[in-house]
């Protein structure tokens, strides 16, 4: 007997048709696609175009190859810078600085929190190579605002994009990400019912205690969250590019920058398509944390409830 | 409220202010240079004021003609997107197939993990092996296969939302499957799909890296890498034309954003329901 | 208007039977009432009629046509869901004429019908309006209004007033009685409200984990329950039951229990019979037909005074026997009575109900059997 369902299973297929062609291109193979090169010495050019050889694992000796592993401009080095990067502008940088934000937005008047929080959000929401404009322009030795500001105060000026490239990125890519932390947190502090902070202020709470003792433990599954989420996007993260090109003499070379040079300038598919298999497994391992850790804590709210 | 109390206030404030004009800083820039007619990299307060930078940006060719190739890439990536996404995300949640949530979850897995920055190797060879290095369709497809996933995601849990009731009173009342689907499901699902639609043009608009990758010719590339090619080539950038362009091309993100937190609170930015 | 009938239907969901093996008979012009808790299979099997369910096995006929396979669109009929399934996007006039747009009428034509439909349902002037800007009363018979609009060969109803409050239902209740009566619809109505059964039936079909456990007119339903199930599922306060020990002598029947005094019953062919399984009874006595009577009294069963709820018309006096079970009276006196007194509720004879070890009724001599 023909079952009712609201959507036929044959009509369903055909729904389902365009999105699994998309996908399954453009997502899934490419997945396995990029594991098949990376056993090749594939290149652009030349005799390896038309006819890669497989090379085994070739390709991932090279990356790991103890003798060159920490040199600039390196597999090795760039895991390492892109480690750094991620360690300093998402963890510390952008979700401590989102905190701060989101804690002093809950304490501030109305019109002063539009206002910040549009300038951060601004940070976050403008097209990536205009920002990375407007920072090379901020940060130009001769005219930009920065050093203009540092000449005003009497403080020397620096050419930071030449002189203290990393940093730099750190900086700002903490500061075009820290809107996201923000508003995770500032979503977290508004679920918190006001009494729990009013009955802490009547027993004589400061500030910080408040934050420390209260809010703190009640967020700290978003916290959580916020920490991987923002590490995956940072880890994959191309627009320093548009600041600084990986360089000088590579000491920006995020992991992103060097997968692209390496396919694109040097031509090298094969190594290339390593580099990508490499970034692929961090990011799987990060985002199987992320949805253990969501299924953990649906289960316990489901727990709770019943 | 008690002294204390008080001059932590003003203390946050005074923080947050100063964190605010911070995150302002390097953006300043952009108030004013668009405006003068000398502008450089450095800030300067246009004297006088004036809009002959965008009559520059629209005498040439190639930056208006970058600005359509964007057009043409988020138009028409959210076009492929909005469909395909509704009609995936209304199968996923409406029909009886096996192992549906599964395959959601296992998508958005593949989606995260299989970034641009880790692709770009074979997503340039599928795309040359279609024959479609250097189009505009290569970067079309490109993105709607990216964020199709996560859009299916967010429609889906919005369908899900949706009484099951409506679409069997209509079919009680007449309606073929079909019939419901459009006159009583569509509408009801519309707001999601604006959704969807904003932030799928948010991103393809402002992106770089895959049209970087998939575009060779001048006439193809979309603004983003124009502005890109303006101030990295070698020689002094036009400052004028930069800034007004930049600022030209900023715009409608920065529209669809107030848009859409006015229509409906800032939920659905980022791909992540805040 | 067209008759129903279930032929042995089961609606298996895995491995949970939420309808097993109904046999179901409703005349045309009847209002048939499924009542039972939740889960009872009741919502399934009206889901079944309207064919938003298939049968995994059995059939199911509306007229004299099997509709088992038929898709609902082909069913002519009409339903009215719980949550009212009005669409937020229409304007009520749309929302009630979409039916007959679905069948193709001019917007002139289908509109002027809704109109007509309103008016009868006293909505008439909230045409333009939305379904968000109405009052749960209002969609309830915009609702109605959609199913009222087309013509339907049976009427069905998803737990339609149990989203309006208590007043409301009352004037609803009332409303749908006259209209069913008025219109002679065959109408399917599914409730877990017994009082609402009772008041719109002809005939309630009370079920019980996908069975139907009794399927008779409201007052038979009322005064001859066919299970403890159904005798304490129907009334309100539910009938008291009280185990009884059965014991035979001299042609009577002698049931002994705590604080129970009875004479003695007479043997019927229908109690020897239970008594061949188990001399464990169960006694049944609705809180109506109990009064305060004096300690000693003939037929009575006595306790210490539980709770005394004077609830206006009457009040709800509650005793709690020496087992610790209760037994809730019905009577009509303001007097007080101090916790804790002991307390004898007397009744007659002809007010008694047994059921066998198993639940089931045990009829008198000369009552028809169920």
């Amino acid at each position: 007997m023909k079952q009712f369902s609201l959507l036929s299973r044959r009509v369903a297929a055909l729904f389902l048709t365009p999105g699994a062609i998309l996908v399954g291109l453009f997502i899934l193979l490419p997945f396995f696609w990029v594991i098949f090169v990376s056993f090749t010495n594939r290149t652009l050019l030349g005799r390896t175009a038309l006819n890669p050889e497989f090379v085994g694992l070739q390709n991932y000796v090279r990356l790991f190859d103890p003798a060159t592993f920490f040199t600039r401009g390196q597999f090795g080095s760039s895991l390492i810078i892109t480690t750094e990067f991620v360690l300093l502008s998402a963890l510390v940088g952008q979700a401590l600085l989102g905190l701060l934000l989101a804690w002093l937005m809950q304490a501030i008047r109305p019109g002063l929190k539009r206002f910040v929080e549009a300038m951060v959000i601004g940070a976050w929401i403008l097209p990536e190579v205009v920002i990375g404009f407007a920072w090379f322009a901020f940060l130009d030795y001769d005219n930009g605002t920065l050093n203009m500001i540092l000449r005003g105060l009497g403080l020397p000026p620096g050419d930071f994009l030449l002189q203290q490239p990393f940093w730099v990125i750190v900086i700002f890519n903490t500061w075009r990400g820290a809107a996201f932390s923000m508003m995770l947190f500032n979503s977290a502090f508004a679920s918190i019912p006001p009494s729990y902070f009013q009955a802490a202020d009547v027993a004589g709470a400061s500030s910080w205690q408040k934050f420390r003792d209260i809010a703190l433990p009640l967020i700290r599954g978003h916290v959580v969250t916020d920490l991987i989420l923002i590490t995956m996007w940072t880890f994959n993260v191309f627009t320093p590019f548009l600041l600084t090109h990986g360089g000088p003499a590579y000491r920006t070379e995020l992991l992103s920058i060097y997968n692209y040079r390496v396919a694109f300038r040097d031509f090298e598919f094969g190594k290339g398509a390593a580099v990508g298999v490499i970034i692929m497994l961090i990011n799987l391992v990060l985002a199987l944390i992320y949805l253990s850790i969501g299924r953990r804590k649906s289960k316990a709210e489901k727990e709770a409830a019943t | 409220m008690s002294g204390g109390a008080f001059l932590s206030r003003i203390g946050f404030s005074v923080l947050a202010a100063l964190l605010g004009v911070l995150f302002a800083l390097p953006l300043i820039w952009f108030i004013f240079a668009p405006f003068n007619a000398r502008a450089e990299m450095g800030l300067a307060l246009p004297d006088p004021w004036t809009l002959s930078n965008f009559v520059t940006v629209f005498q040439n060719a190639f930056a208006v003609r970058a600005l359509f190739n964007s057009l043409i890439q988020s138009v028409g990536g959210v076009i492929l997107i909005g469909a395909a996404a509704t009609l995936a995300a209304y199968a996923l949640s409406r029909s009886t197939i096996p192992g549906k949530s599964a395959v959601t979850y296992v998508l958005l897995l593949f989606s995260s993990v299989v970034s641009g920055s880790a692709a770009m190797v074979p997503i340039f060879l599928i795309i040359s092996a279609m024959g479609l290095i250097d189009t505009q369709l290569a970067v079309i497809l490109v993105f709607a296969g990216g964020l199709l996933p996560t859009a299916m995601f967010i429609l889906r849990d919005f369908i899900d939302g949706i009484p099951k009731s409506y679409e069997e009173s209509a079919m009680v009342a007449g309606a073929s499957p079909l019939q419901a689907f459009f006159d009583v499901a569509l509408p009801v699902i519309r707001p999601g799909i604006v959704v969807i639609v904003v932030w799928a043009f948010v991103n393809i608009w402002g992106s770089f890296l895959i049209p970087f990758i998939l575009l060779r010719s001048s006439e193809q590339m979309p603004a983003s890498v124009a502005i890109y090619s303006f101030y990295s080539e070698a020689g002094t950038p036009i400052v004028t034309l930069l800034a007004a362009y930049a600022l030209i091309y900023s715009l409608p993100v920065v529209l669809l954003y107030l848009f859409v937190s006015w229509r409906f609170g800032f939920r659905f930015f980022g791909g992540i329901k805040a | 208007m067209a008759s129903v009938v279930f032929e042995n239907v089961t609606k298996t969901f895995g491995s949970f039977t939420a309808v097993a093996g109904v046999d179901l008979s409703i005349g045309d012009g009847e209002f048939v009432c499924l009542l039972g808790p939740s889960g009872c299979g009741k919502t399934t099997s009206l889901r079944m009629i309207a064919g938003l369910e298939t049968p995994s096995s059995g059939k199911i006929f509306i007229g004299d046509q099997d509709v088992t396979g038929l898709h609902p669109k082909d069913r002519q009929i009409s339903m009215v869901f719980q949550d009212y399934a009005l669409y937020p996007h229409m304007n009520l006039a749309d929302n009630i004429a979409y039916p007959l747009k679905v069948r193709g009428e001019s917007v002139e034509k289908r509109h002027g019908r809704a109109r007509e439909v309103a008016d009868v349902l006293k909505i008439g002037t909230l045409l333009n309006r939305l379904p968000s800007q109405i009052s749960g009363g209002q969609q309830q018979r915009t609702s109605l209004a959609r199913a009222l609009v087309y013509p339907s060969r049976v009427y069905l109803f998803d737990e339609p007033l149990s989203n309006l409050d208590a007043k409301l239902r009352l004037e609803a209740r009332g409303f749908l009685n006259h209209l069913q009566r008025d219109m002679g619809m065959t109408a399917v109505y599914v409730t877990h409200d017994q009082a609402e059964a009772m008041a719109l039936a002809t005939r309630i079909a009370v079920m019980d984990q996908g069975r139907i456990v009794q399927y008779a007119p409201p007052i038979e339903i009322y005064r001859r329950p066919a299970t403890t199930f159904v005798a304490n599922f129907v009334g309100n306060p539910p009938m008291n039951l009280v185990p009884v020990e059965a014991a035979h002598g001299d042609g009577q029947l002698l049931l002994s229990a705590d604080g129970l005094a009875l004479g003695g019953l007479p043997m019927s062919s229908g109690v020897a019979t239970a008594l061949q399984a188990s001399k464990a009874l169960t006694l049944g006595i609705r809180p109506e037909h109990l009064t305060v009577a004096a300690p000693g009294a003939a037929n009575a069963i006595a306790g210490k005074l539980f709770a005394n709820e004077n609830m206006g018309p009457e009040s709800l006096v509650t005793i709690e026997r020496a087992d610790g079970s209760r037994v809730t009276a019905r009577v009509f006196t303001d007097d007080h009575i101090e916790l804790g007194t002991d307390v004898t509720l007397g009744f007659s004879l002809e007010h008694v109900h047994l059921f066998d070890s198993t639940g089931a009724r045990i009829p008198a001599d000369g009552e028809m059997p169920l």
